[in-house]
């Protein structure tokens, strides 16, 4: 079983997302160490790409501060190793598929399975086009995991017959972002997932607050929440690190509550 | 390998939130293509709408003066729109009548696959939101004023470098934002598939026509066929029918703003490698981390860090050529024209002009040259008048 299934062999899960190099790569490794000390189960990292079109605006500002911060993939990939004896938790990256393809696919994989990352997420990659980098993932036993959108229908099916890892089950339509209200029956996708497979199902896309988080982690196995972190990180830059992980205190709570 | 590949490119690299959309866009225009009803519909629309076919103009005056193949020049600007444009949008929007869409959104560059749409949509009675760069709607202030008398709605995009490929950027969110009623028209020969094919085959009547004036008064094919490339709808429209012709060399010009050497280009061939990005595998301007370059051209329609599938697949294969053009050469040519026949070019239709210039003498007077003139200079004048150095006030 790979280290990301097994995360959600215990409880509920709690994912958060934040951006690497946003502001700074110092403040992103103690991010990490804040999420993973706050109860975090699974750390998605994003490495910034210049165009994010399945971002909405608070992700596209951080990503653009990251880039405008010179941070590189080589860099990400730099601070990850470094922390990675202090960290126990899973990490996935999360990115677009042209900053893995530029880097060189089977380049990438290798490098990210040296510095321990167990899973590669890539929102602009649907489940017809993951030859170009499923294969490579499985040579180097990193989860490539899939997302399921409102509007995928049938297709759900064939999606988690074939997910690894987790399903990452999309809560709305439209971009990342926090949304006040989440209208899509999320239940009934998380159902068809468990119809064809026991893979787990986390939910992503709006979540904002703990409310909204007990109801998804009600719902599925686990909650994703990335823009409301971002804009907390936007909004003290250097001097986030307690709120985030005083955030994902509270959002992990609400996830096992 | 997945639907919708020419070679290595191509493909459907989009949020799993748009497949269903585009599968169903697909299945949609598979159907309909074959259908009589709709193609009459559309060669309807065509010639009693835009005007088609446009003419095949003889440029006496121009190939006088190189002195050496004899050139025609395909009239796209005549296009009601003033662009060709107007072909693929009307196919798409009676595409999107059909599926029950009862409103299009669309991304713009220079402005006038925006005005094309605004276009169809009030022709139609559709809704129409277009989708804008902040720094082209300074650009091109004229075609913004066109979408809203046209009655749609036009939004500034201010994210990354704030042109068309943020414009196309955002247009998709919107997309994945609200897919039940909505179409994407989209303009170019780019994004996912069926998109590349769609857009081909609305813009493919260009050659069709091409071919047959040729004959009619050449009695023989062109030797050479050029057209301007961003994303490449209008190359891929002039080239489409010619592609089997392997006698025909087929030359896309690309924009090369203040130089190749320089970072203030959009030559995508010249200076760009593979990547994906916009839904497709293509070749695209980037840096070494595979983030997209900020590009640079004078053209609004051309200032795109991408090239459509098919047109990589061209390059790749050597049917068809690709060379790059700077500012310079394309504002030269567009005053060129303007002086010899009369007629003034879009600043995109300038770069096919500014090469078909420099090789024209190079062919013998025998040989026959077409250059598709994509689109109407009207809306540049002001933007070449500051080239320039003169300011006018509309």
């Amino acid at each position: 079983m790979s280290k990301i299934r097994k995360i959600f062999e215990k409880n509920k899960t709690f994912i958060p997302f934040i951006t690497c190099g946003d502001p700074d790569l110092e403040t992103t490794e103690e991010i990490i160490k804040a999420l993973q000390k706050a109860g975090a189960d699974l750390i998605e990292l994003g490495i910034p790409f210049s165009d994010p079109t399945a971002e909405g605006p608070i992700i596209q500002g951080a990503s653009l501060r990251a880039l405008n911060g010179g941070v590189t993939t080589d860099k990400i990939f730099g601070m990850v190793e470094k922390i990675r004896d202090e960290i126990q938790v899973p990490l996935v990256f999360m990115t677009y598929a042209n900053v893995v393809y530029s880097y060189g696919t089977k380049r990438f994989l290798e490098r990210a399975k040296q510095v321990g990352i167990a899973g590669l997420i890539l929102p602009d990659v649907p489940f017809e086009e993951k030859e170009d980098f499923a294969p490579f993932c499985k040579e180097y036993g990193i989860d490539f995991i899939s997302l399921i959108a409102p509007t995928s229908h049938a297709r759900i099916e064939q999606i988690a017959k074939e997910a690894e890892g987790f399903v990452y089950c999309v809560s709305s339509l439209g971009v990342t972002g926090m949304r006040n209200e989440i209208t899509t029956d999320v239940g009934a996708m998380v159902e068809l997932v468990r119809k064809v497979s026991d893979i787990p199902a986390a939910i992503g896309f709006g979540i904002s607050d703990s409310e909204q988080a007990k109801i998804m982690a009600e719902k599925s196995d686990g909650v994703i929440v990335g823009s409301a972190i971002v804009k907390i990180i936007e909004k003290y830059g250097k001097n986030a690190v307690p709120y985030v992980q005083q955030f994902a205190h509270e959002m992990k709570e609400a996830v096992l509550s | 390998m997945s639907k919708g590949r020419f070679g290595v490119h191509g493909g459907q690299y989009i949020p799993e939130t748009l497949m269903n959309a585009v599968i169903e866009l697909e299945e949609t225009y598979e159907q309909y293509k074959k259908d009589e009803s709709f193609q009459r519909e559309l060669t309807a629309l065509f010639n009693e709408y835009t005007g088609r076919p446009s003419l095949l103009y003889e440029a006496r005056r121009m190939s006088e003066d190189l002195g050496g193949a004899k050139i025609y020049l395909k009239r796209e600007d005549l296009n009601h729109t003033g662009s060709h444009k107007i072909n693929n949008v009307l196919g798409q929007t009676l595409l999107a009548k059909k599926m029950g869409k009862t409103r299009v959104i669309a991304e713009t560059g220079a402005g006038q696959h925006g005005v094309a749409t605004a276009t169809a949509a009030a022709l139609m009675d559709m809704e129409c939101e277009v989708f804008m760069g902040e720094e082209d709607i300074k650009r091109q202030a004229l075609n913004v004023y066109k979408m809203k008398l046209l009655g749609a709605q036009v939004h500034s995009v201010t994210s990354g470098t704030a042109t068309l490929k943020d414009a196309v950027s955002e247009t998709m969110r919107e997309w994945t934002n609200r897919i039940e009623d909505t179409h994407y028209v989209l303009g170019s020969v780019m994004g996912p598939h069926p998109f590349p094919m769609i857009v081909r085959d609305f813009q493919a009547v260009i050659s069709k026509e091409i071919k047959e004036q040729c004959m009619e008064k050449e009695g023989k094919l062109p030797d050479v066929v050029l057209a301007c490339v961003g994303g490449g709808s209008n190359a891929m429209g002039a080239f489409y029918h010619f592609i089997e012709d392997e006698n025909v060399r087929l030359i896309g010009c690309e924009a090369a703003g203040r130089g190749i050497k320089t970072k203030e280009t959009a030559a995508t061939i010249s200076t760009g490698r593979l990547g994906i990005f916009h839904g497709m595998k293509s070749y695209f301007c980037q840096d070494e981390y595979g983030q997209i370059a900020p590009v640079y051209s004078i053209s609004a329609g051309l200032d795109y860090p991408g090239i459509g599938p098919e047109h990589a697949n061209l390059y790749d294969t050597g049917r068809a050529e690709y060379v790059a053009i700077t500012d310079d050469e394309a504002v030269e040519a567009f005053e060129y024209l303007s002086r010899m026949e009369g007629i003034i070019p879009a600043i995109e239709s300038s770069h096919a002009l500014a090469y078909a210039k420099n090789l024209a003498p190079q062919m013998r007077t025998e040989q026959i040259m077409v250059i598709n003139i994509s689109g109407r200079g009207d809306k540049d004048c002001a933007a070449i008048a500051r080239y320039r150095g003169e300011e006018i006030y509309e």
